[in-house]
């Protein structure tokens, strides 16, 4: 491979890490407070429809990821109101958000299927951008991928090195006791969960405004699967889901790029590299089982309700 | 001991006014009143499910009473949140520690406070080493909370309540986990608070706790006030009689029996601790009558677990030729096994061993006793639904009925109900570890009744408790164990506590020397 394709490789890897990045670091918050919220997919789908609508219909691609952020905090609080507030189960309600999702989108999408729109254009930061290879790679994207990984950073600084990281901690490792304490439970959790939720539509956002600018049914392909997966394999630490999202973009362009040197390997096989190179590294990662266990929020999936409270 | 104190501020620091509190189907407070003096150490006795726990959150703000008024030094307030409560200078220690494991001790405490307060404290990790010193706490703000032990994690929370200056702390049953040195240690700094004017309410079960360490008590019984007394002018069995109404005949001295007839010996019983800091079994030997209770004394850790998961099956090492069940050896069989040979076993730990902490009464009943409910495979729920509700009714079991989680209740509830689950398996042996740990004190008669009728039936009852006056109350024989090592074992008319306390301290160990005994 000569240099030019490695660093069109590696240029490519960040750009499709970078939807998945976003859904992953709204799920880890949620998690993190004890909310097990299965309707990524759902919400990235929602989020890329609208973003797109709006973006379509106002000419304005910022307006679209506004809106796509507004419709992920809409699907999460209906998840929300469900799980916290009626105490239903968090994996079957999630599944049907997803569903729900998936659907949904597809309905209001019919209109704009196979319009297209410019999104955003990349923005080269001046001197770093002239760098040779490195310059390519990470200093002449489009915004997006600069505002993932400013909120990659400010989330791992809030969630280790502050007060509400500690409350966040707190209220995923004993509600109960957090309660006592007086941390109002319910209240940590509805905010995270929308917090995941415009997170999950700012990913989808990212596909149909920027990775391929157009509305396709079901384009986000199961990346708000892959997102799940990869907060839970990355053991909830912010530099690990960077580190995984960016790795699962890598291995998505080398299947292509392997296809393109002539492998004589089934597509199908090699369609499957990513997934398997994601989630097999994160294992490594993660071997320590007794560090492990205490990085898992331990309420997670369990339902707090402070009435119980006798 | 705080005397002056208490005559110059003569006003009281907290005054209870008809505290009232229903929830469906109980009153658990009913026009309850209770004053605190600065410096005054108060107990607040009652069984379980008297009120205490409702009563004393209502006071941190956790509960909103139904009706009732709270002044704290001499003005109304509504306590609506712990948070207003911890303003006020009102601080707890749960029974069930609030703390998360996960985070160090210093993020623990910065969780509890204030902004404001955290301000004004400045460096926390500093403030928790001088308050360490000052009580004697010995806690290390940068350790995290899931390495500490019991002990550590109780003067966590007390430190908890330190750093905000407290004027009340209040303290749910904070005994029943520690050790008689960490209760000492614990009892040093309570006096020290209160020296200095803090008021201190005491939950406990522990009556001759109360009676060393408070200068007041209020008593409840079924969410009413019964009595208030000066713990120092009455005896541990005036006041139990007061918590527990008339049925209290505590140590009334029941009649021993002695059988004849071996049903379970353990012969040269040697076993290498499997934990890290187990300790390992020693020519374990004893054997067990028929209609009798062998009692085995012990300070914690000195091989009670071990022998009791060797026994059980629990610890899935294969011994022969050392376990015997009515001549059968049964160190090979697997837990199962034994059960169904006519062992049948009482964990210590009630939730997690005893009961599946989220399955009902009645599916925790199936677990060890499925004879009879169990035809081709398929359960008879309905069968097994009327055993479980004649076992609530026949140990008087405080529940919501047999399909209640274990869960949600108390650990004396659950204990006459695990109990009661295997007696009802009529057992040739019944092996039982601190039957009455934590329990109050009618729920302890109801057991000890139980474990006598089940040995006037003419099973063998293994008894393990730390508890000596509970094993000098049962038990027909008694041994102690030492650091894996077992004493002689003698009838409990021929030997003495002094003895039995000899013996736990390791006297009758010839060849090894004592020092290296658990103490």
């Amino acid at each position: 491979m000569d240099i030019d394709l490695i660093t069109q490789v590696l240029f490519a890897a960040i750009k499709t890490g970078t939807p998945l990045l976003f859904v992953a670091l709204g799920e880890a918050i949620c998690e993190k407070t004890g909310v097990l919220n299965l309707g990524q997919e759902g919400m990235m789908l929602m989020g890329a429809v609208v973003g797109f609508m709006v973006a379509y219909g106002t000419g304005n691609a910022g307006l679209g990821l506004v809106g796509a952020m507004l419709i992920g905090c809409v699907m999460s609080l209906i998840f929300g109101v469900l799980v916290l507030h009626l105490g239903a189960n968090q994996v079957a309600t999630g599944l049907a958000l997803t569903i729900f999702g998936t659907g949904l989108s597809a309905f209001i999408g019919t209109s704009v299927v196979g319009k297209t729109l410019t999104g955003f254009e990349p923005i080269a930061i001046p001197l770093l951008s002239d760098l040779p290879v490195i310059g390519k790679v990470l200093f002449s994207h489009d915004p997006l991928v600069y505002l993932a990984i400013a909120l990659a950073l400010v989330i791992a600084y809030v969630a280790n090195k502050t007060r509400i990281g500690l409350t966040i901690k707190a209220v995923g490792e004993n509600p109960h006791a957090a309660n006592a304490i007086g941390i109002k439970v319910l209240h940590v959790r509805y905010l995270a969960v929308m917090f995941g939720g415009a997170m999950a539509g700012l990913g989808g956002a990212y596909m149909s405004l920027v990775y391929t600018p157009m509305w396709v049914e079901n384009m986000t392909a199961g990346r708000g699967w892959i997102a799940l997966a990869l907060v839970v394999f990355a053991s909830w630490r912010i530099g690990n889901i960077m580190l995984g999202a960016y790795l699962f973009g890598l291995a998505s362009i080398m299947h292509l790029v392997l296809q393109g040197m002539g492998w004589s390997i089934s597509p199908n096989l090699l369609a499957m590299l990513p997934y398997v190179a994601t989630i097999v590294v994160m294992v490594l990662i993660s071997a320590d089982k007794y560090k492990e266990k205490l990085l898992a929020p331990r309420s997670l999936g369990k339902p707090f309700d402070p009435r119980q409270m006798a | 001991m705080s005397e002056t104190l208490k005559s110059q501020n003569s006003s009281p620091r907290l005054e209870l006014l008809n505290i009232t509190k229903q929830y469906p189907g109980c009153l658990a407070n009913d026009q309850i009143c209770m004053t605190l003096m600065p410096g005054e150490i108060h107990a607040l006795l009652g069984e379980n499910g008297a009120g205490k726990s409702t009563l004393v959150k209502t006071i941190y703000g956790v509960v909103a009473p139904d009706s009732g008024n709270i002044v704290w030094d001499g003005a109304d307030v509504q306590i609506k949140s712990p948070a207003i409560a911890r303003d006020l200078g009102i601080g707890m220690v749960f029974q069930h520690f609030s703390l998360f494991e996960t985070l160090t001790v210093a993020q623990n405490i910065e969780l509890c406070l204030s902004p404001s307060q955290l301000a004004e404290i400045g460096d926390l990790d500093a403030r928790i080493r001088e308050l360490s010193s000052r009580y004697g706490l010995n806690v290390d703000p940068t350790r995290y909370v899931h390495s500490l032990s019991i002990g550590e994690r109780q003067r966590v929370e007390i430190m908890r309540c330190l750093v905000q200056s407290v004027k009340l702390l209040i303290l749910d049953e904070p005994t029943s986990v520690l050790t008689p040195q960490e209760v000492a240690g614990l009892f040093d700094v309570l006096r020290q608070l209160s020296a200095e004017g803090c008021s201190i309410l005491f939950i406990s079960h522990k009556l001759h706790e109360v009676t060393e360490i408070c200068d007041n008590a209020t008593i409840l019984r079924s969410g009413q006030l019964v009595a208030d007394c000066v713990p120092k002018n009455e005896t541990p069995a005036t006041i139990a009689k007061l918590m527990v109404g008339d049925l209290a005949e505590q140590d009334a001295g029941y009649e021993k029996a002695h059988g004849e007839e071996v049903v379970f010996n353990a012969q040269k019983l040697t076993l290498a601790a499997k934990q890290p800091f187990g300790t390992s079994l020693k020519d374990v030997n004893f054997s067990l009558r028929k209609g009798e209770i062998l009692g085995i004394a012990g300070v914690a850790g000195n091989g009670q677990e071990e022998l009791m998961s060797i026994i059980s099956g629990e610890d899935k090492r294969n011994l022969k030729d050392t376990l015997f069940l009515s001549g059968k050896d049964i160190g090979t069989l697997s837990a199962g096994a034994r059960r169904k040979q006519g062992l049948a076993y009482v964990p210590e730990e009630r939730l997690g061993r005893g009961a599946v902490p989220d399955m009902s009464l009645s599916e925790n009943t199936l677990l060890t006793h499925s004879a009879g409910f169990v035809k081709a495979g398929l359960v008879n729920w309905n069968a097994v639904k009327q055993y479980a509700k004649s076992l609530i009714n026949q140990y008087s079991v405080k529940c919501h009925g047999e399909s209640a989680e274990a869960k949600s209740l108390s650990g004396g509830n659950l204990q006459k109900f695990i109990m009661g689950r295997e007696i009802g398996q009529q057992p040739k042996v019944l092996i039982c570890a601190h039957p009455t740990w934590g329990v109050d004190v009618g729920a302890a008669l109801a057991i000890h009744q139980a474990l006598l009728t089940l040995r006037d039936q003419g099973a063998s009852i293994l008894l393990i408790s730390e508890d000596i006056d509970e094993l000098f109350l049962l038990a027909d024989r008694m041994a102690a164990v030492c650091n894996g090592h077992l004493s002689p074992v003698v009838r409990v008319e021929e030997t003495s506590i002094d003895q039995i306390g000899q013996w736990m301290a390791g006297t009758f160990i010839e060849t090894d020397t004592t020092s290296e005994a658990h103490a």
